[in-house]
């Protein structure tokens, strides 16, 4: 099981939900997991109903079985202070670079630099170590930037190589770049089971299969329930409307004649049915789609109640009951 | 928010049109809560005074789908109008034929009536290019373009694809060839982005750091400026150790030559907004029924009214009705055990005997229900929608004994899926109702419109036709708040 754990998808996936999720279920009995996001938009103080969350690991969850949960929201310019304290030692002087707008100009347009410094804090948590020699955090899950902009993020000693060629930004590039190719990371995809969203995952792992990145599993999100298959659609197309209205009819539902309750409902039934019956095929196109990738499938069902804390629990059991932690 | 008769299509329409109206107690409930404003997208569309729509929300709600339909039924409404996408799905680019980066908007084919669509996918460094190509001479240009931190900047700045879409919705407007602009949005992480992005890479290249990179000798003059100078051979010499000397050059040469060439990027940032708060360009936030979204386009709504922007609507994506609105979950659920019990009673003693859907929730087996007349589900019925009087006629309802063939048992197991499936459609119809009405809560100044789920997605001009109906039929799609 790799301990850096990068969950991407496209944008409306739910990627914050899956990779809270993966958290979670990665804390198993004393196990504690860091959750980190990197793009600064709290989506996952959100999810757990807390505070916006400080540039500090945080606990946020105590996973079923004790496990614990922490969190931490990367802030670039931070980071980029916290390096320039640790290499330079610069204290005020690194304060005055801030004002002046320094920071925020190498954080922003410096090539790769700013993801350097997302990915290489991530490392750094997992690579961590306690006084007694044990990882700090058994596992690191990662809420990173979205499917599209996936390898180039990860990839950043591509980016970085051709700007610093030598130098502590080099040399950081190269430990994250070590640490992101090897067995330790992987990277998972979050789809639904939808035309553009499978074919952005399809896309992204050729990409990330192209710079040697680790590709993980493919994880469909939100699948509705299964309420007939393909052999209740047939019935479905032959049954004749008469029958449908008595049989509603006998269900307690109205009359089945012309005009009855029961009868004014068949037709609407119908609709939804052939609606379903649609869906039902895009979505069996979609599976074997992503079947073709060779990948780990894993689906994670849609909340009839919507996405809250306690569905968060309900994705990680599910997560672990499918084996992914 | 009081009932006011010119808004009465707001409240009165469903799929039926027999919701709305159907009784005192549905029509008090729906008071407390009142109803959103329906957005009304073809007056919107049709007015010559609107010359811009803007399309913004966050990742994966359908803007680039809603921005094309738009444009496509204004044009077929007699418009002459262009669709500025940002990053359309592969298919949906292939049926508008601008699938081909070459940054100009070309005219769609296949379009009705008098008007006429033109699309383009926004090339964001193509873009950036042309704007380095028309300020700089040919000499400085080319440095500009060679340089890696323009390289990078032009690719993969967070802020450029939104500097970039506002530059060419800048240019495109600046030609006046077009009666309308439908701009779709970047897919950024957050929609506010969009708004924001522009301003900080204006400030960016137009601010102090800059100014001091490239002016270092005129400020060493001034003597009350030394403490800068100071900071400034620090940084560069932290930079210079954190990043290589050659680097440091390179954001010299860089800035250097943006700083003359640009003739401050903020001023442009600044036009642009300029145009945004003018009157004729009208937002459109996107979002489908769901939290986060929601959230996101409430964040929005407030920032546009922060910054003085006018917005038009909300676009409401993906949303779910039922044509048997009237037949609550619970209700199909309990008839849909009902016909699966009987089943098995019907094997086990080969009587067709029924039980009673008031009899959901409780373990009693048929059994225990020995009256085959016990109270039937019309009378119960608590919306009163359903009374046996508005049958027509009273015996066209004969109830569960009524005579005649015995149903054959594959019939009842798929009406039973088919009342299962109802069941979920109205799980999800009315957890999308309660996520609109939080929003409509909030905002209620806010006009909605809803469009209804297709089951697939759109690749053709007859998808993005059939979008464009579903989003100006001013239909509820959900059942009003309190319903």
């Amino acid at each position: 099981m790799s301990r850096l754990q990068v969950v991407s998808g496209k944008g409306g996936t739910g990627k914050t939900t899956v990779a809270a999720a993966l958290a979670l279920a990665l804390a198993t009995a004393g196990k504690r997991t860091l959750l980190v996001e990197v793009e600064g938009r709290q989506g996952i103080a959100q999810l757990f109903e807390t505070e916006a969350l400080p540039y500090e690991e945080r606990k946020i969850a105590v996973a079923p079985g004790g496990g614990e949960v922490y969190a931490l929201a990367i802030d670039p310019e931070q980071a980029l202070l916290d390096y320039l304290q640790m290499f330079y030692k610069l204290g005020s002087a690194g304060r005055a670079l801030k004002k002046l707008g320094a920071i925020d100009f190498a954080t922003t347009i410096a090539p790769g630099l700013r993801d350097v410094l997302l990915t290489g804090k991530a490392c750094e948590a997992v690579r961590r170590k306690d006084r007694g020699g044990r990882f700090v955090y058994d596992y690191v899950v990662m809420d990173a930037p979205p499917t599209g902009r996936i390898t180039r993020f990860l990839n950043v000693n591509d980016e970085v190589a051709g700007l610093a060629k030598i130098g502590p930004i080099h040399n950081q590039a190269q430990a994250v770049m070590r640490v992101l190719k090897s067995a330790e990371t992987a990277v998972h995809l979050v789809t639904l089971l939808e035309e553009m969203p499978v074919q952005e995952t399809v896309d992204g792992i050729a990409e990330l299969r192209a710079a040697r990145l680790p590709v993980g599993r493919a994880i469909v999100n939100m699948v509705r329930p299964q309420v007939l298959d393909a052999e209740d659609l047939e019935l479905v197309r032959t049954v004749p409307r008469t029958a449908l209205a008595r049989s509603l009819s006998s269900a307690g539902l109205g009359g089945a004649r012309r005009g009855g309750n029961a009868e004014r409902l068949v037709e609407p039934l119908l609709e939804q049915a052939e609606e379903y019956a649609e869906r039902y095929a895009l979505e069996q196109e979609q599976r074997s789609v992503l079947g073709e990738l060779g990948l780990p499938l894993h689906e994670l069902p849609l909340l009839a109640e919507g996405m809250d804390l306690a569905g968060l629990y309900e994705l990680a059991t599910e997560l672990r009951k499918q084996g992914m932690s | 928010m009081s009932p006011d008769p010119a808004q009465a299509h707001e409240t009165s329409r469903t799929h039926d049109g027999s919701r709305a109206h159907d009784g005192p107690r549905a029509h008090e409930s729906a008071r407390r809560l009142a109803p959103a404003r329906m957005l009304d997208i073809d007056p919107l569309l049709d007015d010559p005074k609107t010359r811009i729509v803007v399309c913004c929300g966050s990742g994966g709600v359908g803007k680039t789908t809603t921005a094309a339909a738009l444009g496509l039924r204004a044009a077929e409404r007699g418009r002459k109008v262009v669709v500025l996408t940002i990053d359309p799905a592969r298919r949906l680019a292939q049926s508008m034929g601008i699938d081909s980066l070459d940054n100009v908007p070309r005219r769609v084919k296949g379009t009705e009536g008098d008007g006429e669509l033109h699309a383009m996918m926004l090339d964001m460094k193509r873009t950036f290019d042309e704007v380095v190509e028309a300020h700089a001479d040919s000499e400085r240009a080319a440095a500009i373009l060679a340089n890696p931190f323009y390289q990078s900047l032009s690719a993969g700045f967070a802020g450029t694809q939104e500097y970039m879409a506002m530059e060419k919705l800048g240019q495109l407007r600046a030609k006046d060839e077009w009666d309308l602009i439908v701009v779709d949005t970047p897919p950024s992480r957050s929609a506010l982005d969009f708004l924001d992005a522009p301003k900080r890479l204006g400030s960016f290249l137009d601010g102090r750091l800059i100014r001091l990179l490239t002016a270092p000798a005129k400020l060493g003059g001034r003597a009350g400026m030394a403490f800068l100078n100071v900071g400034m051979s620090m940084m560069t010499g932290t930079l210079g150790k954190l990043l290589g000397g050659q680097l440091l050059k390179d954001v010299q040469t860089f800035v250097a030559a943006m700083d003359t060439t640009f003739g401050g990027f903020r001023t442009r940032a600044d036009a642009t907004y300029k145009l945004l708060q003018a009157p004729g360009t009208a937002f459109l936030v996107v979002a489908a029924p769901e939290r986060d979204a929601l959230r996101e386009a409430a964040y929005f709504v407030e920032r546009l009214a922060a910054e003085r922007m006018p917005l038009a609507g909300l676009v409401l994506n993906r949303v779910h009705g039922s044509g048997a609105g009237q037949l609550s979950a619970e209700r199909a659920l309990a008839a849909a055990e009902n016909l699966e019990e009987s089943r098995i009673v019907d094997q086990e003693d080969g009587k067709g005997f029924r039980n009673s859907p008031d009899t959901y929730g409780s373990s009693d087996s048929p059994a225990s229900h020995p009256d085959p007349g016990a109270p039937r589900v019309d009378t119960d019925a608590p919306t009163g929608t359903d009374a046996p009087a508005s049958d027509g006629s009273p015996d066209s309802d004969p109830g569960p004994d009524a005579p005649g063939p015995d149903p054959d048992p594959s019939v009842d197991q798929v009406t039973a899926g088919l009342l299962r499936l109802h069941a979920e459609r109205m799980r999800l119809l009315f957890r999308e109702q309660r996520t609109r009405d939080r929003f409509t809560a909030l905002h209620p100044e806010v006009a909605v419109a809803e469009v209804a789920a297709l089951p697939g997605d759109v690749h053709d001009l007859a998808g993005l036709r059939d979008i464009g109906n579903r989003l100006a039929d001013n239909r509820r799609e959900l059942p009003e708040p309190g319903a």
